[in-house]
């Protein structure tokens, strides 16, 4: 409720100064119908809002005003100048009522009765009264009037009836008949017939215009243009003069261009602000249990894109409640949960936002899209048979579809997704949608930061040059190629490739033409950019060597794309420069490659690549890492359902694969240097013993009994935590992406069984034998959630105490949010913040311990975590009332080891309401 | 960079005649077009629709688009996307020494630049009768001209703004 105030009173503000030139409009012009109509619907929005927030005082005094307005509408009564000095009255407390809400957050106390029975008198036919004095109004409104920083909040008070003074909408003076203390300061007395006083809503804040902005943020990127103009002379000329004055120009620049940047930023959070009420009544009038999941609201985004995504996102939560969600019984039925639910997921991905709407419900319907898109005429049964499931799910976007059975109130209308998709189209972004029937439906936005000023390194591949975000890359390589085994290559220039590998450790390798590079030990994906782009000579491969000479040295832009490394061959790599990306020409869109265009210093247009678009063209996964909801329960439905896996052979000529992501690294050991100890293999790795197990058909034998072998021995390292191990294996063939899905189960011990990857028949190891063989212990208990401090929620008002629990708590293991008041703590839940425990204070004011955790329990996803009290007292009683509440344990705050051990004690155990903790879960 | 504004100044055929012109209201149906070669056919565009004509300059190729777009240039800081229209048209190639001009056009706030030849008139031809593309037409031409207009000495061609624009 607290963060829909500011924006009303904003809103209000501006309505009652509308309203008022209106009014005094309305007086000359009397028949004037259009002021009429925007008077009255001024009126009946603030009515409107004033029901929703609660704010019934204001309610109903607009309640009261608005009657008589419908009855000068219908002309049913006159306007006369009486009444209109009436309805100025009115709007008068209204002003006040805005203020004192503005002032304290809530309503002033006051009685409006005469005001509203003079109103109904006129409503219903009677004269207004004669403009008698409303003393109470009049010196609330002096009150309202006097100096913002008076201290003394008792001037707000409403006043006794002061003598009665000429009455007028216009209270002149502040010194007859106020009953506010003299401590209100006389000096801002602002005659209130002319516009109207200033509220403490508009004093901090100013209303600007996006047309302002926009011009403000076109002339700083035309300065960053002229700028590298500039700094590209300057830099031609050795020790020049322009020199140093650049320097402090390029600093000031940027400081302006953030500046400006800011802005236009805004938490993409208050696009959200009206869903959960949105979520509730939906779920009230579809009589289901829906929950909404927000994360990432403080995201931020341009203000102008939040606008233009407000409607398309209510519109998708909607769907999502009224189509996606089945009844509570269908969901019974199919074994959900009864509440389903609903998530918001924002969060920043090299240069753009995306956004995701998913929820757990039915999934798209393909049979029912298939039979609306025949009846629309959309496409031929023929056409439709060729397409895939998701391409049949995609016809949501065309114009007119709809397919609700009946066209509910909520949603349907047919007008729905090609909107959204137009809308978002329109600002250079994408929507993307992945569905699965029984199981649910996730929308992904995907929004560029347009008119972003990004730094980007400018490389250079077939002779044309590029621009790659600087946000995503990694590392800068400078790569020997390493082409064993291909005898064909030019030997000429092998010493110096190799002493360009020693120099730096990394070599391009390549695997059945796939380059991949060696660097630090691990191998990553590589791509040629001039044959990705068939740049120069078209016949090279996406993945090729490039076609003609291969320098002995190639340079490698490494990128991070969600949780996936790669890198990008290109033959030159120039300097990192600041750029305005300007979003490319709707028909060049859909070239996935490129995320902008923008014009360098020197006048020439160059592309702007985008690593996310490159990285799917090569088929690397784009999943985000940092996304929270790995921490939740399944969520999964952005996931393409591949796995990297790691193809090799051992033993063999059998292909066999083991995920990549159970692989740390690469290793070559020398064959002298494997160890027979205690009848298992062994060698000696980062300083520690590595344990080394064989996957070929028979036992590995003890070195130095089988002649012919190479002298170093291929090693795949598994490592969790501070545990090694190394799985001996013949040939490493290649990193694939596929589908994993073991078809064939066999009962050889160690195999899953054989899955069909990449088109070839491959065994796929049961990773966990051989980690079992390695050591016996490698997955017991308490090394689980080993990695993954507890994150606990402290709610205490007294900063002296939080000072000092933190550092306890921190030192003990825990990652800590501390807030000052249950309110707040609230607010995070309701942001989709999740912990695995709460410690609250009891003494707090506004929201005490007791209430705050009756509000957890009541509902909502924290309802199930373990809650402590911390408190000054501890008497039984006080013991009992916590519990009763709703928290599991009670602790002194000044007894620290108590606090410690009962934390460790809720974190292993079930909470009280015997729903699992999230530590116990792996 | 040189170029020229496009004027409005027209050059009347000799066709029209007779004080029984349509009204001044043809807001909706240009009359007035900018004419320009390509590959030996005079091709036409509203005027309303041409913001300037400029010489070719350096252009950025696009990678992985299609083969119309002839690649970006940089107009006073503005990006604009180019359309060889001999391409979109299905004619060969201009052949390699000539640079041909850019007829500039704007929809939907993107600028455009469309390669051609030459650049010839702007012809007033209000009042001039207009015939619908002819069926034996090929379908490039039809699917991207609105009609043909029957001049002195040639035949003109009246493109579409839209639907040249509507590559991919």
């Amino acid at each position: 409720m607290d963060d829909l105030l500011p924006d009303f009173l904003i809103e209000a503000h501006e309505s009652l100064g509308e309203l008022e030139i209106a009014l005094v409009r309305l007086e000359k012009a009397p028949q004037d119908k259009a002021t009429l109509s925007s008077i009255f619907r001024h009126v009946h929005t603030i009515k409107g809002t004033c029901g929703f927030l609660g704010l019934s005082r204001l309610e109903h005094a607009a309640h009261a005003a608005e009657e008589v307005l419908g009855k000068y509408r219908d002309g049913i009564v006159a306007v006369t100048p009486d009444s209109i000095t009436l309805i100025l009255r009115a709007l008068d407390t209204f002003k006040e009522i805005v203020a004192g809400i503005a002032e304290t957050g809530a309503e002033p106390v006051g009685d409006d009765s005469a005001l509203v029975d003079a109103l109904n008198a006129v409503a219903s036919g009677g004269t207004a009264p004669a403009p008698a004095p409303s003393p109470v109004a009049e010196a609330e409104a002096v009150a309202d009037i006097a100096h913002p920083d008076s201290p003394d909040p008792e001037a707000r008070a409403p006043a006794p009836p002061a003598s009665a003074a000429p009455a007028s909408a216009a209270p002149a003076s502040a010194a007859p008949a106020s009953a506010a203390p003299a401590a209100v300061a006389p000096t801002a007395v602002a005659p209130a017939a002319g516009p109207a006083a200033k509220t403490e809503a508009a004093a901090t804040t100013i209303r600007v215009t996006v047309d302002v902005l926009e011009n403000l943020m076109t002339l700083v990127s035309e300065l960053v243009l002229t700028r590298n103009q500039l700094l590209q002379t300057a830099r031609a000329e050795e020790g020049s003069a322009f020199a140093v004055p650049l320097q402090r120009l390029t600093q000031i620049t940027s400081d302006l261009q953030e500046g400006v940047m800011k802005t236009r930023m805004q938490p993409v959070g208050s696009a959200w602000t009206g869903l959960p009420r949105l979520v509730r009544d939906l779920s009230l009038e579809l009589g289901k249990r829906i929950e909404l999941v927000m994360r990432g609201a403080d995201t931020e985004l341009d203000r102008q894109l939040l606008e233009l995504i407000r409607d398309p996102l209510t519109h998708m939560v909607r769907n999502s409640g009224d189509h996606g969600l089945e009844s509570t019984a269908e969901r019974r039925a199919a074994g959900k949960p009864e509440t389903g639910r609903i998530t918001l997921n924002a969060y920043h991905e090299g240069g753009h936002i995306l956004i995701e709407i998913s929820d757990d419900g039915r999934g798209l319907p393909v049979d029912r899209i298939r039979k609306k898109i025949i009846a629309n005429g959309l496409a031929t049964e023929a056409a439709l048979a060729e397409m895939s499931e998701l391409q049949i799910q995609s016809f949501i976007f065309h114009v007119g579809f709809s397919t609700a059975a009946v066209v509910s109130s909520v949603s349907g209308r047919g007008v729905g997704m090609d909107v959204v998709k137009t809308n978002i189209t329109r600002i250079g972004g994408t929507i993307d949608l992945k569905s699965e029937p029984g199981v649910g439906t996730s929308f992904t936005i995907k929004i560029p930061l347009t008119l972003a000023i990004v730094s980007a390194l400018i490389i250079e591949a077939a002779g044309e040059r590029f621009a790659i975000p600087q946000i995503g890359i990694v590392e800068l390589v400078r790569a020997g190629v390493r082409a064993p085994g291909h005898a064909g290559r030019p030997a000429a220039t092998d010493e110096s490739e190799q002493a360009a590998g020693q120099r730096n450790g990394s070599f391009i390798e390549q695997i059945n033409h796939t380059p991949m590079l060696r660097l630090r030990g691990q191998l990553l994906p590589l791509v040629h950019l001039g044959g990705l782009l068939k740049l120069g000579d078209t016949a090279a491969a996406p993945h090729g060597e490039p076609a003609g000479d291969q320098a002995g040295e190639q340079y490698i832009v490494i990128n991070q794309v969600g949780a996936s490394r790669f890198g990008i061959i290109v033959d030159r790599v120039f300097d990192t420069e600041e750029i305005v990306v300007k979003p490319v020409a709707p028909i060049l869109r859909q070239i996935t490659m490129f995320s902008g265009n923008t014009i360098l210093g020197d006048g020439s247009v160059i592309m702007i690549l985008d690593p996310n678009g490159i990285a799917r063209a090569i088929g690397i996964g784009t999943r985000p890492a940092s996304n929270a909801a790995a921490q939740d329960d399944a969520q999964v439905q952005g996931s393409n359902g591949k796995t990297a896996l790691l193809l090799f052979r051992a033993g063999g000529t059998e292909l066999k694969a083991v995920p990549l992501s159970l692989v740390s690294r690469l290793e070559e050991v020398e064959r002298e240097r494997i160890e027979w100890v205690n009848d298992a293999l062994v060698t000696q790795y980062r300083g520690k013993l590595m344990p080394l197990i064989g996957i070929g058909g028979a036992e590995p034998s003890p070195p130095g009994e089988t002649a012919g072998q190479t002298a170093r021995q291929a090693v795949l390292v598994l490592a969790d935590g501070d545990r090694t191990m190394g799985l001996m294996v013949d040939e490493i063939v290649n990193v694939v992406e596929d589908v994993l899905t073991v078809s064939l189960r066999g009962d050889r011990p160690g195999f899953l069984g054989t899955a069909i990857v990449n088109g070839r028949a491959t065994a796929i190891i049961d990773a966990g034998f051989w980690l079992k063989r390695a050591f016996a212990d490698w997955f017991a208990p308490g090394t689980g959630a080993r990695n993954r401090r507890p994150s606990v929620l402290v709610v205490e008002d007294s900063a002296f105490f939080r000072g000092l629990l933190m550092p306890t708590l921190s030192a003990a293991g825990f990652e800590l949010v501390a807030v000052p008041d249950a309110i707040a703590a609230l607010k995070l839940r309701d942001a989709g913040r999740m912990f695995d425990l709460i410690l609250s204070d009891i003494e707090m004011p506004e929201m005490d311990g007791f209430a705050f955790a009756a509000a957890v329990r009541a509902g909502g996803p924290w309802r199930e975590l373990p809650m402590i009290a911390l408190s000054g007292r501890s008497s039984p009683a006080d013991v009992e009332r916590g519990r009763q509440a709703g928290f599991d344990d009670h602790v002194s705050k000044l007894d620290q080891g108590a606090l410690l051990s009962a934390i460790a004690e809720r974190l292993g155990q079930p909470a009280a309401s015997g729903a699992p903790t999230h530590a116990a879960r792996v | 960079m040189s170029h020229v504004e496009a004027s409005h100044d027209a050059a009347r055929p000799a066709a029209s005649g007779g004080a029984g012109k349509q009204p001044a209201l043809q807001k909706t149906a240009p009359t007035t077009f900018v004419t320009m070669m390509v590959c030996d056919q005079l091709c036409g565009l509203p005027l309303q629709d041409v913001r300037e004509i400029v010489v070719t300059q350096s252009l950025t190729r696009v990678p992985l688009a299609s083969g119309e777009i002839a690649g970006s240039l940089n107009l006073r800081g503005r990006i604009v996307t180019a359309i060889d229209l001999r391409r979109r048209l299905d004619l060969p190639p201009r052949p390699g020494t000539e640079r041909g001009m850019s007829v500039v056009v704007e929809r939907g706030g993107e600028l455009y630049s469309l390669l051609v030849d030459e650049v010839r008139e702007v012809l007033d031809l209000d009042g001039v009768k207009f015939e619908s593309d002819p069926p034996t037409l090929e379908a490039v031409w039809r699917d991207n001209s609105v009609g043909i207009c029957c001049l002195d000495h040639e035949l003109l061609v009246i493109l579409d703004t839209d639907r040249v624009l509507a590559v991919g």
